[in-house]
């Protein structure tokens, strides 16, 4: 409430015409991304032009559940393991020199790695441990098979395009603690490791935990790298709406693909829950 | 007490170049793996540079693939768009959000974080409708040919780099105090536009350059939406490119990385080291120079 | 607290739809008068069933090259020899060839031309599997080359819906450097083959890797129809540790990755001329064909090119570019009575001992309803 009577008496306008200021961007994102989603839910509950549940009772299919879960431990083990090493990169990368070249250099990289996926990336894993790779030597004995596995390689795979996110998203965050709160702590007598705790740790940790989501769905929603290592049945989810949409095989699932789709929606937002009430948790940890 | 400070410092010079030096290791393997491939014959066995060679034959490769250089035009431009198009959409959205309608946080989150629930290829089924009525609107307006541009591919790329683009601005948005800083200017007499332009903006330059640089990374790497809509992009010419030869296809995975690192190394130039100054000190130079 | 996001919510995200539907209910005017318009003289192109139709093959040339442009779907330069076909057609008429979504599957070329219905950027023709043309067939334009009667009855439908194009031999390419020769199918399962077996795709999702495992179950003692024996086979292959899950492509068959692979001999054989150790091998006792399906797309932005294509692809000239690829043209009987067939191209086409297998709809719809329900657990 005290939000709302301070603006108010702030702007001198009504809430309703604060909202005027987000409308652009509730126009737009409805055109692009509302419309479409909804298109796709939608059609999850149709087959062949007619209403019905066809679609969603093909998720109980134990293929799908499998590739549900696969899916979310996937993601989850290279959200964390990505952010925790992103996360210490972005530390380091935060003490070099402010337009120093070593910072731009590794921003740049990232930036560009991460983005790399497909059948580049696989190519270059597969470049590097099968065959005459440099690293083939530590995969001789079991011909390599574990790289194209989605519990090994493709989360080797993943952190590589995981890490460099990390380090984007993160960066300004940890470029926003500044140099004089470390100062005032140990001026007060505190250690480093109580300026982790008492200090930068509350200030970053909103932001670790939103990169965190951010890590989950990214590679929840990646497919055209596990698709190029992994063509055989369906590890993943997105790889199960990648078939059912293109298979020439078996015809007529693209409303499957569509309730599929629907289940990845689903899920982030069970995620996008649990994160608001970590993030609430953080924040008033933070006040204390 | 300034020993102790030096002492800090080294330690913190010797993690620094420990963590960087490991993680750069595991960058860079994978991509060493391409560049052996692409630069050996074709058993295999012995270095060559015939690839390299056909590859950047610039004028021969530019007649046989015309397509190379329509590709890489769209690829800028579409670059370009994107980024400024989600800079004028979400910058001044989510610090609005954040000033005046802080319950609209979630909701706004969410919208963003949508895309990256919807699967590249599944958002295509969704935008097909859209851009069909879109695309008749555009060739009524423009003709067939500007109508059916690569170019408004953007406004689908807007959609994507959402995701990425919000979370860097969030981190950076919650990095400053927005609404002290505002409310100091605004009692200092400045416009809600100064404040953006001349406060917020200055603020969160670190930010603005993260989500840039994703956006410029994601518009020049995405192949999907545009080769699912038959345009010509960078990376859809460059595949085709690399249909023609096993070798080139690696050498030209292989170059379009580099080519978006130069991009994005030379953006990291764009607007010097001014970050170092604290956002009060920056405050105060704003109001001195005349608006 | 609570109350006023809420509110706040819902009336933003109502004056955001009813803003968006307000640009969204109108639809462009007379958007099919546009394409008409770009179209020109091929108005009449779209529905012609043949060159006669519009005047001649001269007047087809003609409305062609006045369209200047060709959108074609789903070709890879490398599938059997396309690019050559793409390039040598484009400077015969010059007529620009937009080749798209070289990887795309058959369906996807169906939900292209929906997609991209009314655009200057949609497709012109497709070449798609039996199985996609069939259930397609509402979207194709008839039309009957000036071949048409040299193609075999049984090759194309009889109003020139459909027609098929060429065949192809499923066959077994291995790099004679890093395996021992194969002599039957089941070789592929000793320990020299551990973590070099790939099959181009999911046989659930990829028309080659469905003959792929086909093949195999003709080669193991099965048919075309019950192929329970090409599946075990498979789960055999991935239990020896033998069978690699990666998706084969020129760029890991060159550098060592995937060592052998189960593909049309049209997309092996052309490999040798980069890879010289790389060998296409067609076992004795398992010779599959399938046939590809030519259609022209009935909303074609181009519809006169299209149809000068299709008398391209079905020309002698045509014909001999798709033998030189390994592939079996559909004209192969007419053109060797006429000896037109090109000597030269005859001797990249693989050698085979035995009477091919064709498998017919009913086989492969059987094939299909065992595939789907065990080939996950088989290879999972």
């Amino acid at each position: 409430m005290a939000d709302k009577e301070s603006g108010r008496a702030r702007g001198g306008r009504r809430p309703s015409g604060a909202l005027l200021g987000v409308l652009p961007f509730f126009v737009y994102v409805t055109i692009f991304l509302i419309v479409p989603t909804l298109i796709v839910v939608i059609g999850a509950f149709f087959s062949q032009g007619s209403f019905s549940m066809v679609n969603i009772k093909a998720l109980g299919e134990s293929a799908v559940k499998t590739a549900l879960w696969q899916s979310v431990i996937l993601s989850l083990v290279t959200a964390v393991l990505g952010a925790v090493i992103g996360a210490v990169l972005a530390y380091a990368v935060s003490t070099a020199r402010e337009g120093g070249i070593v910072k731009r250099f590794v921003t740049s990289l990232c930036g560009v790695l991460a983005q790399f996926g497909g059948v580049a990336l696989a190519f270059a894993f597969m470049a590097t441990f099968i065959g005459s790779g440099i690293l083939a030597g530590l995969s001789s004995e079991s011909g390599g098979l574990w790289l194209y596995a989605w519990n090994k390689g493709l989360i080797l795979v993943y952190l590589y395009f995981q890490i460099p996110l990390m380090l984007i998203v993160f960066l300004p965050a940890v470029e926003g603690l500044r140099p004089q709160w470390r100062e005032a702590t140990e001026t007060l007598g505190g250690s480093t490791f109580t300026y982790w705790r008492k200090v930068a740790g509350p200030i970053l940790l909103p932001s670790f935990i939103g990169a965190l989501l951010l890590l989950f769905t990214n590679a929840f929603s990646a497919y055209a790298t596990a698709k190029a290592l992994i063509s055989q049945g369906t590890p993943l989810l997105p790889l199960g709406i990648d078939g059912a949409l293109s298979s020439e095989v078996v015809l007529g699932q693209q409303d499957v693909a569509k309730a599929m789709a629907l289940e990845m929606m689903v899920v982030v937002a069970v995620v996008m829950t649990i994160y608001t009430i970590l993030d609430k948790r953080a924040s008033r940890w933070l006040v204390k | 007490m300034t020993g102790q400070r030096a002492a800090f410092r080294r330690k913190q010079a010797i993690m620094r170049r420990v963590v960087i030096g490991l993680v750069l290791l595991f960058f860079a393997v994978p991509l060493y793996g391409m560049f052996s491939d692409a630069t050996k014959d074709v058993a295999g066995k012995h270095w060559s540079l015939a690839t390299w060679r056909t590859l950047l034959d610039f004028p021969k490769i530019s007649t046989k693939y015309p397509d190379l250089k329509t590709g890489f035009l769209a690829s800028v431009g579409l670059a370009v768009v994107t980024v400024v198009v989600m800079l004028v959409l979400l910058v001044p959205t989510m610090t609005w959000v954040r000033l005046r309608l802080p319950g609209l946080t979630r909701t706004v989150e969410f919208i963003c974080l949508l895309p990256l629930t919807v699967p590249a290829i599944v958002l295509v089924v969704g935008l097909t409708p859209i851009y069909s009525w879109l695309t008749g609107w555009l060739q009524y307006f423009f003709g067939p040919t500007i109508g059916s541009s690569t170019i408004w591919l953007a406004l689908a790329y807007v959609v994507l780099v959402l995701p990425y683009a919000y979370r860097a601005l969030d981190a950076g948005l919650r990095a400053i105090d927005v609404r002290t800083l505002s409310e100091a200017a605004r009692s200092l007499g400045a416009g809600w536009g100064t404040v953006m332009w001349r406060v917020v903006l200055p603020n969160l330059r670190t930010a603005v350059l993260s989500a840039s640089f994703l956006a410029v990374a994601l518009t020049l790497g995405e192949f999907t939406i545009a080769n699912l809509f038959s345009r010509t992009n960078l990376q859809v010419a460059m595949y085709l490119l690399g249909k023609s030869d096993a070798q080139i296809s690696v050498a030209v995975g292989l170059l379009s990385l580099v080519f978006a690192f130069v991009v994005l190394f030379a953006m990291s130039f764009v607007g010097g080291a001014r970050s170092a100054t604290s956002p009060m000190t920056r405050l105060r130079r704003a109001k001195k120079e005349p608006a | 607290m609570f109350r006023a996001p809420t509110r706040r919510t819902a009336l933003v995200a109502a004056a955001s739809v009813a803003a968006a539907l307000g640009v969204a209910a109108c639809s462009a005017p007379s958007s099919s008068s546009t394409s008409t318009s770009t179209s020109g003289g091929g108005a009449n192109a779209a529905s012609a069933t043949s060159a006669q139709a519009l005047g001649g093959m001269d007047a087809l040339v003609a409305a062609a090259k006045k369209e200047g442009a060709l959108n074609v779907i789903a070709l890879p330069p490398d599938w059997a020899n396309y690019g050559e076909a793409i390039t040598a057609f484009g400077a015969k008429y010059g007529i620009k060839v937009t080749s798209a979504q070289p990887d795309a599957s058959s369906a996807d070329e169906i939900a292209a031309a929906t997609r991209l219905k009314g655009q200057p950027t949609a497709p012109d023709v497709f070449d798609v599997s039996q199985t996609v043309a069939d259930a397609n067939k509402a979207t194709f334009a008839p039309y009957q080359v000036a071949t048409w009667s040299t193609i075999p009855a049984d090759r194309k439908d009889s109003t020139g819906v459909w027609v098929n194009d060429y065949a192809g031999y499923m066959s077994v390419g291995y790099d004679s450097a890093k395996v021992p020769a194969p002599t039957s199918v089941a070789d592929l399962l000793k320990p020299a083959y551990k973590g070099k077996v790939a099959l181009n795709g999911d046989p659930t999702k990829a028309g080659a890797a469905f003959a792929g495992v086909q093949m195999v179950s003709l080669a193991e003692g099965g048919t075309a129809a019950d192929i329970s024996k090409g599946v075990d086979f498979f789960k055999n292959l991935k239990k020896a540790g033998n069978f690699l899950p990666v998706d084969p492509t020129p760029a890991t068959i060159q550098s060592g990755q995937t060592p052998v692979v189960f593909d049309w001999a049209y997309n092996n054989a052309p490999i040798s001329t980069k890879l010289t150790t790389w060998k296409t091998w067609i076992p004795d006792n398992a010779i599959l064909a399938a046939y590809y399906v030519q259609a022209i797309n009935k909303d074609a932005p181009h519809p006169a090119a299209a149809r000068l294509w299709e008398e391209f692809l079905f020309s002698d000239e045509g014909q001999n570019y798709w033998l030189k690829g390994a592939a079996f043209p559909v004209r192969y009987d007419a053109m060797k009575a006429a000896g037109t067939l090109d000597a030269t191209a005859l001797k990249s086409l693989p050698a085979v001992t035995g009477t091919p297998v064709t498998p017919t709809d009913a086989d492969n719809t059987t094939a299909k309803d065992y595939l789907t329900k065990n080939w996950a657990n088989a290879v999972g």
